[in-house]
């Protein structure tokens, strides 16, 4: 799935990152504990969060994660849009939240990492 | 000697900033040419290590040795130490407070991410007087 598939999926803001809309996600994550997300090893994916802090962008670049969405129409302010920028991440805002989120995103094929 | 060797600062006051040693150490390792999957498990570690240090110890200093077979990473605190170390390692056990939690950490899964994430760790901790902690990870 492309970013711009899931952008389209959610009916969500592009914040930042409009060049890589055509990039190629595989798996995704949703959670706002970020050791949680650590803890699972993804290729190219997208992460789903209702936690507005640097740390969100932070935890994405050390993962590797092509993409961000906030959730519940969560809007992140301009050194966390800054942050990312700097290291390609696109970020995403949809008012959908995190369940129902995810649950669009699973029906249309996006699957979990593999828990190692 | 290694071939590279990297020291950061990293300071406690700052949640914000918590990240920029293991961001700075992740362009450091891609830009030498090492593997992303590597490269990905010692930044994880490391991220999870200068979390630590600034949510538990007030900050610390961070020190990193690159070599072409492993890399090595000593993260020294002068925090108030850990009580009970197997008690720490364990998946969800966690200490940090509502506010740290707030900030999406303190889910207990610390320690036991860095273990996951290394080929070694070891812990040297006093209680009052500061955590060392001592990581491996081995290019395979």
């Amino acid at each position: 799935m492309t970013v711009r598939e899931i952008q389209e999926i959610l009916s969500a803001e592009v914040i930042c990152g409009e060049d890589f809309l055509d990039r190629e996600v595989f798996s995704a994550c949703g959670s706002d504990m970020m050791s949680d997300v650590l803890a699972y090893v993804k290729e190219q994916a997208v992460l789903l969060s209702g936690l507005v802090n640097p740390q969100v962008v932070r935890t994405a670049e050390m993962m590797d994660m092509q993409c961000i969405v906030f959730v519940r129409g969560k809007h992140p302010d301009e050194s966390i849009i800054g942050l990312a920028r700097d290291r390609d991440i696109v970020l995403l805002s949809t008012q959908l939240p995190m369940f129902a989120a995810c649950g669009m995103l699973y029906e249309k094929g996006l699957r979990g990492g593999t828990i190692q | 000697m290694s071939l590279i060797e990297l020291h950061y600062d990293v300071p406690g006051d700052d949640f914000s900033r918590a990240g920029e040693a293991s961001g700075n150490v992740k362009a450091q390792l891609k830009k030498l040419g090492f593997d992303p999957a590597l490269i990905r498990n010692v930044v994880i570690a490391l991220y999870e290590g200068e979390i630590n240090m600034v949510i538990h110890a007030n900050g610390g200093t961070i020190d990193v040795s690159i070599d072409p077979d492993c890399i090595r990473m000593v993260l020294a605190d002068k925090g108030p130490g850990i009580a009970d170390v197997e008690l720490a390692m364990q998946a969800g056990y966690s200490t940090a407070p509502d506010n740290v939690r707030a900030l999406g950490f303190g889910a207990g899964m610390g320690l036991p991410n860095i273990k996951k994430y290394t080929d070694d760790m070891r812990i040297d901790t006093k209680l009052g007087e500061g955590t060392t902690m001592y990581l491996r990870v081995d290019v395979k």
